[in-house]
């Protein structure tokens, strides 16, 4: 026990084994083992960034099979590495992680009935390739880790409906092609240099120095060509809304907070770890059309949110949204746009989860998360609707969630680099989401129906008949899960200032601008 | 075309110098053209699988050394003889005859990662065929075919009547009456 990054990753893997083995015969026993190996996993992921914290290096290495680093040059074997952005994420991951197995005992029973030893196994193996991916230092172990995140997410999707084995099958062919060119990429990578850890691929690129070779940049379009498949942006976002639509409950609400941030914090790493800021930012051309593409990402996906009339669709398309936010908050290079970059990776994960959890108890007890048949929620479920509109809130960007201040410093970051086109979009879209969550209040508090004729006889009456306005709030068992996301997402807020000390710590090593623009 | 054969000619880097990285690329548009322009779900994976392919030799070729040997330690190469071979009767005579053998020099040696990275990556796409597999079957128990342009209109007619579908929320729209009061559409 005293490596505690490698049990962030061996908690989840050993729990999977023992889920599916005592499966067979106690099925009971498999929501108490999820739960109990994702609270062994948030307390190593939480003593790792105490590690992290108060080393002086601000990072934690571990590395697999004990190779020492004295004996064999960086890259012989497997590196774990966590520096702060790294232990931060899996800290993030660990606890949506947790939060979603606490979550999940009802809708899991009722979504794939008998079939709870499978579903746990994979849920588990899913959280052990996501935090895998936030604490690798080995740029292939990265694929596998992504690869293993994928395949057991498509399953999860699978186990829904039909209807999901057929959207399932979409994200499979988009997910490979995307996993695929970043493996190319990094073929191209070890090609020029000669090693697979982060450090040393980076070591030899500075090498280069001014003029970067033909392979490097390959590489850098390749893998940031996958990864971008891989986190749905904008023009490859096909595959995202109708794997989330579809999806089981619970794998909605695993997924959607967590791949597209994980993968996100990927490309952060690629830019500032594998390829350094220097040669992102300075000899690749993506910062001039980069901006541009995410003011694309997000008008288009705000678009398509405001014509969807069920909240689970509006919610994916969100997602799409808040990817280029966070895309756009790296490619304005500047120092206040990475930290409202990763802040809003954190928040939007906190976040996106209080929403789907939310989500997940409206299609629970109404059996429906179409637009119209939501009317008098707030008097039927009070809790869980004020939890669900504190995430709401905190995607507009109302003070003091924590999506006000990762928005903050992404708008700060882009009037710094004088990027115009991406903070008026953010404005623009912050429009948007103030519309999309007001309709919905207005269709929870007012009684008119979707073509804009009045129900009830006024004066606050819903026109509703006496048992759909009975305080008829959802279990406990999902509800406290809930209400611990909303707090968690007013909690960030509230000490938003510690978090950005800590990001600003963490960036320190890469020297960004925080003048005007990097050329 | 008389310069076709000259060093630094572009045939000749294509063909002769580079001819690994040109086949890896035609493998890889072919499999790319497949999984996204067939119609039939099992094509789409067979596309699948040839891009997968084209990766694994992109690896294995750029590994590829003439002349060069495996790098594995053989017993002979132990300069302390704790694994000499040992002669039938184990005698010392037979034991001392067979002197340590120098190594190889290291750049006589292929480098092995590449390769054993490929075996990893064959894994993850066996694995990711089974499952595309698996789904192909779930998908034409469910709605019998697998051909994508029936599939997709299945799928439309399916949404419609579960009113799960973007499209039919609009079309709902479109036949309603005008609403009366603009406000709250």
């Amino acid at each position: 026990m005293n490596d505690p990054i490698i049990w962030i990753i061996l908690f989840p893997l050993f729990g999977s084994i023992a889920v599916a083995l005592s499966g067979a015969w106690l099925r009971k026993a498999c929501h108490p083992l999820a739960v109990a190996s994702m609270l062994g996993s948030t307390w190593a992921a939480v003593e790792t960034l105490i590690q992290a914290i108060a080393s002086p290096s601000h990072e934690v290495s571990y590395l697999l099979g004990g190779w020492s680093l004295q004996l064999f040059p960086r890259g012989v074997g497997i590196e774990f590495r966590a520096d702060l952005l790294g232990a931060l994420i899996a800290l993030v991951v660990t606890g949506v992680g947790l939060i979603v197995a606490l979550y999940s005992r009802l809708p899991v029973e009722r979504d794939t009935p008998g079939r709870e030893p499978v579903y746990y196994a994979l849920f588990l193996l899913q959280l052990c390739g996501l935090s895998g991916i936030a604490l690798t230092g080995d740029a292939f172990n990265l694929y596998v880790l992504i690869e293993v995140a994928a395949l057991t997410g498509y399953g999860l999707i699978a186990m829904g409906s039909n209807r999901a084995a057929a959207a399932t099958f979409n994200y499979l062919i988009l997910g490979t092609i995307g996993a695929s060119f970043y493996l190319l990429g990094v073929g191209y990578l070890y090609l020029k240099t000669g090693t697979l850890n982060m450090i040393g691929i980076r070591e030899a690129i500075e090498a280069e120095g001014a003029s970067p070779s033909v392979s490097t940049q390959v590489a850098f379009v390749l893998v940031l060509l996958g990864v971008m498949i891989k986190m749905a942006f904008f023009p490859f976002h096909a595959w995202l809304p109708k794997a989330y639509v579809h999806s089981p409950t619970t794998t909605s609400c695993l997924l959607a907070p967590l791949v597209t941030k994980v993968m996100i914090y990927v490309m952060i790493r690629m830019v500032l770890t594998v390829f350094g800021v220097e040669f992102s930012f300075e000899y690749a051309t993506w910062t001039e059309f980069m901006p541009w593409l995410t003011v694309i990402a997000i008008v288009a996906a705000a678009g398509m949110a405001l014509a969807q009339r069920e909240i689970k669709r509006m919610l994916a398309y969100l997602i799409v949204a808040e990817v280029g936010y966070m895309t756009g908050g790296i490619w304005i290079c500047n120092y206040y746009g990475l930290i409202g970059s990763i802040f809003h990776v954190v928040s939007d994960a906190c976040m996106t989860l209080c929403l789907f959890l939310g989500a997940g108890i409206i299609l629970e007890k109404c059996k429906t998360t179409r637009f119209d048949g939501l009317r008098g929620l707030f008097i039927k479920m009070p809790l869980t609707m004020t939890g669900f509109f504190i995430g709401g809130f905190s995607i507009i960007g109302l003070p003091p969630t924590c999506g006000f201040f990762s928005k903050w410093y992404l708008i700060t970051g882009g009037m710094v680099s004088q990027r115009w086109e991406y903070v008026i979009t953010l404005m623009l879209s912050t429009m948007v989401m103030v519309v999309l969550f007001f309709r919905l209040i207005e269709r929870m508090h007012l009684a008119v129906d979707e073509s804009g004729r009045n129900l009830g006889d006024g004066h606050g009456d819903l026109g509703l008949s006496k048992d759909r306005k009975r305080f008829d709030e959802a279990p406990p068992s999902m509800l406290i899960p809930l209400l611990i996301a909303a707090s968690v997402v007013l909690l960030v807020g509230i000490y938003n200032q510690d978090l950005v000390d800590q990001i600003e710590r963490m960036l320190q090593p890469f020297n960004l601008p925080t003048g005007v623009h990097y050329r | 075309m008389i310069g076709m054969f000259e060093e630094g000619s572009i045939f000749t880097q294509l063909f002769v110098e580079r001819l690994n990285y040109f086949i890896y690329v035609v493998l890889l548009m072919i499999g790319l053209w497949a999984m996204i322009a067939k119609n039939n779900l099992i094509k789409k994976l067979i596309g699948m699988s040839v891009f997968q392919t084209a990766i694994i030799l992109f690896y294995v070729s750029i590994a590829v050394k003439e002349g060069a040997t495996i790098p594995i330690y053989l017993p002979e190469h132990d300069p302390h003889g704790s694994h000499q071979p040992v002669g039938a009767e184990g005698s010392l005579e037979i034991a001392d005859q067979s002197l340590p053998m120098q190594p190889p020099a290291p750049s006589a040696y292929t480098n092995p990662l590449p390769h054993v990275l490929m075996l990893t990556a064959i894994v993850v796409g066996v694995a990711t065929l089974g499952l595309a597999l698996s789904l192909c079957l779930r998908i034409y128990r469910a709605y019998g075919t697998i051909e994508e342009d029936e599939l997709l209109a299945k799928l439309e007619e399916v949404d419609a009547r579960t009113g799960s579908s973007m499209r039919s929320g609009r079309r709902r729209r479109a036949f309603a009456k005008k609403p009366k009061e603009g406000r709250a559409r």
